[in-house]
């Protein structure tokens, strides 16, 4: 079989740079979501089965069991679970993905976004904030009736705030929110910032409820993460865009679910390769240490895939302390970047680098080449269930999972 | 517990400046932890988890900076929160440091004017790396040893086809745009430009070129098999023409052990026609005289740098040569030694050469009664002389041959020797002089040229003999010097095909380049003041062996 990978990679990043993910609605996960049962749990990074999954998101799926009506408490969650009562699939194969433990279930209100380029939809639930959240495995009552809040008040005024408008354009709020300091996936402030501007009077015309739009508002508003979740999904949007192309290298899944870190490749179909994920290297909050930390987690990494987060690192001066760093060390984060991707970003740019594209779709080929595995931002979960974030840094994935799939790929290809 | 707490009214830092300051005052010497916020309700709550938050630190508002020291004594704290300030302000001690890109295609972005690209990579990598920076349009000095020959040769076809030199491998120097580039002497720019084959040969000459006043325009090392038959001096003939056409270049100095005899005809054929003296040192090449031409031989590396500044010092040479001749050169020989000094003399500039008595056995005449090409054949040999006198006493078999070289249109210069003396002919050139005037009559476009070996006490008489043969329309030499001199000249060998030439603008700028391996070659170059990026180079993929299969299988994929 001859095949010409560099003529595949270039189409795979032309499909994900022309992908343009559009913001349309908010939605009932099960009337949206491909594939969704009442009893599948969706979670972040590769498939997993109970037994292995790590305190935060063991901690989500007990509570997003309970959230549905399908447990009482902990005991009767996990009963369920070791019986084999409740389904379990990555958010990745429905389309989907979730920040940390990244799990969504049947009734979650989810954000929904097509790519009006390609016509594929994709999918995220909505960011609780800071604190006590589900995602980093906590399901106190306080998490749960925020959660119900958001699902049953906020969620349906987001919904008929968003339709009622042309959608929201989230590539172009990315590439205005790169120049005000975000990297997309550890800073989002002025996207947050940006995407609460637009849709506060959206928001306003649709309902007359002004004690429900203000506290929507503060909400919105004082999250510096509000942009993050239809962030990730436009990301995701973008990745899908460029998967399937045969021949190509280029990666379109990176994702974690807390114990493992998984990779897919563009031109190697459906296949997960996957290796135990890291603990990050970071900052951490008052009282904690990385004793503390759990393995890399989350669906988050798909920022990185698309081109922004730890690649747009340049266009974040402000948090380059979390690589323990000086501006040129941002810099220079970037720059390393360059070498292991196909392209650089036609709408994303980084005024630091005098508005040159971020470095674009990751080619396994020039990651084992050079020996430079993709650098990702993250935020840092506690191993236990419920205790949250502890701090925030940089990882990198595991450097066998791209060996693994150049040895897939040469086997597929016959190379 | 010694808790101490300070509030900072409206101070806004950034969440990471804060962790940031927390982390180092938590690793002073006798604190035990720090919590450093924005006083914000759920940032007072994470404190008081930790037992950080005191009476004062509850009171501060959420515009408030707060910083709670925990510490061993209370001195410890308090003087720890008379850091803070100090703490806030320092930048990193080490110097924010320039990108080093790890792969030359990222270097190349880095410093788009790089033109050239220095490899010292170990050997096995070495091809490859050489490979990539050709494909970026670089010109290389390859430092490395243990390149293969098969490689070697791949790599030089690939830069001629693309007009790019590849000094090396096992280059050891150059002086590229007056900066050296591995081990080079520092000399003073000037007008003389050396193309070597050997690397401290280069160096001697270049330093004597400065110790004795000259100046150097451009270095280039080859490499020490370029000038072996299976490379051909594909590198010295690219850097000959380029130093041909440098207009900063007035005289050339090729340097070399014994070049390979095909090679060398190539090369000084090249030389030749190049329109520049050109100085010449293959260390212990048999060499006919001291000149051909443009063509001077040294007998040593000194003697080389000598003649070079000596050359420079002269005018343009304005040769006002004659239109060369179309066609062969035949050699009709009456004494086997003067036949032999001719053909050394002449296996440098007019190749092949083919004769009954050749130097090499691929040089030897299908059939000693014909003439094929350049031909010098000794009449004198068993061959020709079974049953009849030696031709220095009998001319009819030489006058025969020259007949029958005559009606060959091929013919365009025919050389005799004349050998004067007791015992031989007593007047050659009584016979000979009607045979060169009655072809001189025949061909208008053959010449003829003669070696007359001889003295005035001479029974023939030397003068005499001369002035025959000059008569009859033959130039005539005492030496075979002269006469390979005058052969060279009117047989001039074609230019060396150049396919595609080195373009000449990149050696007229300041020099910038990317050094790949050794990082004293990059600190020289800075110290040269030459813009340079240095590439952290790793084996590709860790240098394991299967991946790099796979990856090398994935690039010749690639170029089908």
């Amino acid at each position: 079989m001859t095949i010409d990978i560099d003529k595949a990679n270039q189409t795979a990043v032309e499909r994900m740079m022309a992908a343009r993910p559009i913001l349309k609605g908010v939605a009932r996960a099960r009337d949206v979501i491909p594939g969704m049962q009442p009893n599948l749990l969706l979670h972040a990074g590769p498939p997993i089965e109970w037994s292995r999954m790590s305190g935060p998101l063991r901690g989500a799926v007990i509570g997003a069991l309970i959230l549905e009506g399908l447990a009482n408490d902990e005991k009767q969650a996990v009963g369920m679970v070791e019986a084999g009562e409740v389904q379990f699939d990555p958010c990745h194969h429905h389309q989907t993905v979730g920040p940390m433990a990244g799990v969504t279930s049947a009734s979650m209100m989810v954000y929904e976004l097509e790519n009006v380029t390609h016509g594929n939809k994709a999918f995220s639930n909505l960011n609780e904030g800071y604190g006590k959240v589900l995602r980093y495995g906590a399901y106190s009552k306080e998490v749960l009736a925020k959660l119900r809040w958001m699902n049953e008040e906020m969620g349906p005024l987001l919904a008929e705030a968003i339709s009622s408008g042309e959608g929201i354009d989230i590539r172009a709020l990315l590439s205005e929110s790169l120049h005000m300091g975000d990297e997309g996936h550890n800073r989002n402030k002025a996207g947050s910032i940006l995407y609460t501007a637009k849709l506060a009077p959206l928001l306003a015309k649709a309902t007359k409820d002004t004690d429900l739009l203000s506290e929507v508002l503060k909400f919105l508003g004082e999250n510096a993460l509000s942009v993050l979740n239809p962030v990730m999904a436009a990301c995701k949007a973008m990745a899908d865009a460029a998967h399937g192309v045969e021949g190509s290298t280029v990666v379109t899944t990176m994702a974690r679910n807390g114990t493992d870190f998984g990779l897919r490749v563009s031109g190697l179909g459906e296949q997960w390769f996957t290796a135990p994920a890291e603990v990050p290297d970071g900052l951490y909050f008052p009282g904690y240490t990385s004793a503390d930390a759990n393995p890399d987690i989350g669906d988050s990494t798909i920022t990185e895939t698309a081109g922004i987060g730890a690649f747009a690192m340049a266009a974040a001066p402000a948090i380059v302390t979390f690589i323990s760093g000086t501006p040129q060390d941002a810099i220079n984060a970037t720059l390393e970047m360059y070498e292991i991707t196909a392209a650089e970003h036609t709408a994303f740019t980084i005024p630091q680098l005098d508005f040159r594209g971020t470095p674009t779709g990751i080619d396994i080929r020039k990651v084992v080449e050079l020996g430079i595995p993709p650098r990702v931002n993250t935020g840092i979960a506690h191993r236990e269930a419920g205790v949250g974030q502890v701090g925030a840094g940089l990882v990198r994935p595991p450097m066998k999972i791209f060996e693994d799939a150049l040895v897939a790929f040469a086997e597929k290809y016959g190379l | 517990m010694n808790l101490k707490t300070e509030i900072r009214p409206g101070t806004y830092f950034d969440s990471v400046v804060l962790m940031h300051l927390q982390r180092s005052l938590a690793a002073l010497p006798g604190v035990d932890d720090a919590g450093v916020v924005m006083a914000t309700p759920a940032n007072l709550e994470l404190l008081a988890e930790f037992d950080l938050l005191t009476d004062e630190g509850k009171a501060a508002r959420p515009d408030d900076m707060l910083i709670v020291v925990r510490a061993k004594s209370e001195k410890t704290a308090v003087d720890a929160l008379a850091q803070v300030d100090e703490l806030l302000k320092k930048r990193r001690s080490s110097v924010a440091s320039e990108f080093r890109p790890r792969s030359l295609e990222a270097a190349a972005k880095q410093l788009p004017e790089a033109a050239f690209v220095l490899i010292s990579v170990p050997g096995r990598y070495a091809a490859s790396v050489a490979d990539q920076a050709l494909d970026l349009g670089r010109h290389v000095f390859l430092y490395s040893d243990n390149v293969a020959l098969e490689d070697e040769v791949k790599l030089k076809h690939k830069a001629g086809d693309k007009g790019l030199l590849v000094m090396g491998p096992d280059c050891g120097t150059a002086i590229v745009n007056g900066v050296g580039l591995g081990f080079a002497n520092r000399v003073r720019r000037g007008d003389i430009g050396l193309v070597a084959a050997a690397g401290t040969g280069l160096q001697a000459v270049t330093a004597g070129i400065h110790n004795l006043g000259g100046g150097v325009s451009q270095a280039f090392g080859t490499g020490g098999r370029d000038l072996k038959t299976d490379v051909g001096g594909l590198t010295a003939l690219l850097a000959l023409d380029l130093l041909a056409r440098d207009p900063e270049t007035r005289v050339i100095v090729l340097v070399s052990k014994p070049p390979a005899a095909a090679v060398a005809a190539r090369l000084l054929g090249a030389a030749r026609a190049c329109g520049k003296p050109v100085v010449i040192e293959f260390i212990g090449y048999p060499s006919p005289g001291r000149q051909i031409g443009n063509l001077h031989f040294a007998a040593s590396l000194h003697e080389a740098a000598e003649l070079a500044v000596a050359l420079s010092g002269q005018p343009p040479i304005q040769e006002k040569e004659q239109t060369p001749l179309k066609g062969h050169l035949r050699g009709l020989f009456s004494g086997g030694t003067l036949a032999y000094e001719t053909l050394l003399g002449l296996q440098g500039v007019l190749g092949p050469l083919y004769s009954n008595t050749p130097l090499s056995a691929d040089q030897k005449l299908e059939d000693v009664f014909n003439s094929q090409g350049h031909t010098i054949i000794d009449l004198g040999e068993d061959d020709f002389t079974q049953g009849r006198l030696h031709p220095m006493m009998d001319n009819d078999l030489r006058l025969r041959r020259l007949k029958q070289e005559l009606e060959d249109p091929e013919t365009a210069l025919i050389l005799l020797d004349v050998v004067l003396g007791e015992g031989a002919h007593p007047d050659p050139a009584s016979e000979l002089a009607p045979a060169v005037a009655a072809g001189r009559n025949g061909r208008k476009d053959v010449e003829f040229a003669a070696i007359v070996v001889g003295t005035n006490e001479d029974p023939q008489g030397l003068d005499n003999q001369i002035e025959q043969l000059q008569s009859a329309g033959a130039t005539v030499f005492r030496t075979t010097a002269e006469a390979v001199n005058h052969v060279s000249r009117r047989l001039a060998a074609a230019p060396a095909g150049i396919a595609a030439p080195v373009d000449i603008v990149p050696f007229q700028h300041p020099l910038a380049a990317i050094n790949v391996g050794l990082e004293s070659f990059y600190d020289n170059l800075k110290t040269q003041g030459a813009a340079a990026v240095q590439v952290d180079w790793r084996p590709p993929a860790g240098g394991d062996e299967k991946l790099m299969g796979i990856l090398a299988r994935m690039k010749s994929a690639a170029r089908g």
